[in-house]
């Protein structure tokens, strides 16, 4: 009589593309389901099957399925890059982390400039009597606190970002 | 046999032919280029995919394909996928750095105008001074 597992209907991606039988303790099975074909047909065609069952016995069971997510991840930007594939991705990543570092160390200087032309103009236009603790709520030229016309004080010292 | 066998041909103990497509990407003083590149995506994968690229860009295809490889043996979960989300993060990271750094200044220059053209603090005391006193007060018998 032939097994069940012979004529089993739920076949995963992989060997339904090898066109072989799936067992129970299918290796694939658990990351290559029947309705995505073709993140196996991917991975097949840049690691190849035995490849791919080498590197997933290397991998403790708990951690195969992100293993697999990275080989379908890497074989995608393979093909979709032959010379250059994940590395390409990379030196992309690089450039622009490259761009941002220089605009943030802009940006901080500018900052910098900023708050210290803060700084002289609330001194320039504080009377030295303004200084005086209490009266009219400022302390210290660092705490950017502004007077406004009905000597209500407002504290900038929260910044909205976390 | 040749005498100048490339990488690939001394692994397989086979005769190196003058139109090997490997010869040019694995020089035989570098056996281990090949080794890795074989354990990750095995010899007839990688000679398909040289096969469908133009010559010049062969060499460039390997090296990339030795990085990948390199990585995905030292770290067989994630490969260089997980040096692309490490990246993903930091830019992330300092986008915000910088929107934050963005907004902080555009801030303070908004507040340095408004200071500058609040009526200055002379002009203020003054008005305060004058109210108390009751000097532009006209119901203040002061003035009569």
């Amino acid at each position: 009589m032939r097994s069940q597992e012979a004529r089993s209907s739920s076949s995963c991606a992989a060997c339904k593309f090898m066109k072989r039988r799936c067992t129970p303790h299918c290796l694939f099975a658990p990351y290559f389901r029947a309705d995505e074909p073709n993140k196996f047909a991917k991975v097949h065609k840049v690691f190849g099957a035995s490849n791919v069952t080498k590197i997933l016995n290397e991998v403790p069971e708990p951690q195969r399925q992100d293993a697999v997510n990275s080989l379908v991840f890497e074989a995608e930007e393979r093909l979709k890059d032959p010379v250059y594939g994940c590395i390409g991705a990379i030196a992309s990543l690089q450039d622009k982390m490259f761009q941002l570092q220089h605009d943030l160390a802009v940006a901080k200087a500018r900052l910098a400039r900023c708050s210290s032309r803060a700084s002289y103009a609330s001194c320039s236009t504080t009377s030295p009597l303004m200084m005086l603790d209490g009266e009219f709520g400022l302390t210290s030229f660092d705490d950017f606190m502004v007077v406004d016309q009905g000597g209500l004080t407002t504290d900038f010292r929260q910044h909205p970002f976390p | 046999m040749s005498s100048t066998r490339c990488a690939v041909c001394k692994y397989f103990r086979r005769r190196c032919p003058s139109d090997c497509v490997f010869a040019p990407c694995f020089p035989p003083d570098n056996p281990q280029r090949f080794t890795c590149v074989h354990r990750i995506y095995g010899a007839s994968n990688i000679g398909k995919m040289l096969e469908e690229l133009p010559m010049h860009l062969r060499v460039d295809a390997v090296d990339s394909l030795y990085y990948e490889a390199k990585w995905r043996i030292q770290e067989p979960v994630y490969g260089c996928v997980g040096i692309i989300s490490s990246l993903h993060r930091q830019i992330h990271i300092a986008q915000t750095q910088l929107a934050k750094a963005r907004a902080e200044t555009a801030f303070l220059r908004a507040n340095v105008v408004a200071a500058k053209t609040m009526p200055s603090s002379g002009e203020f005391m003054a008005q305060q001074n004058s109210i108390d006193n009751g000097l532009d007060d006209q119901s203040n018998p002061w003035f009569y």
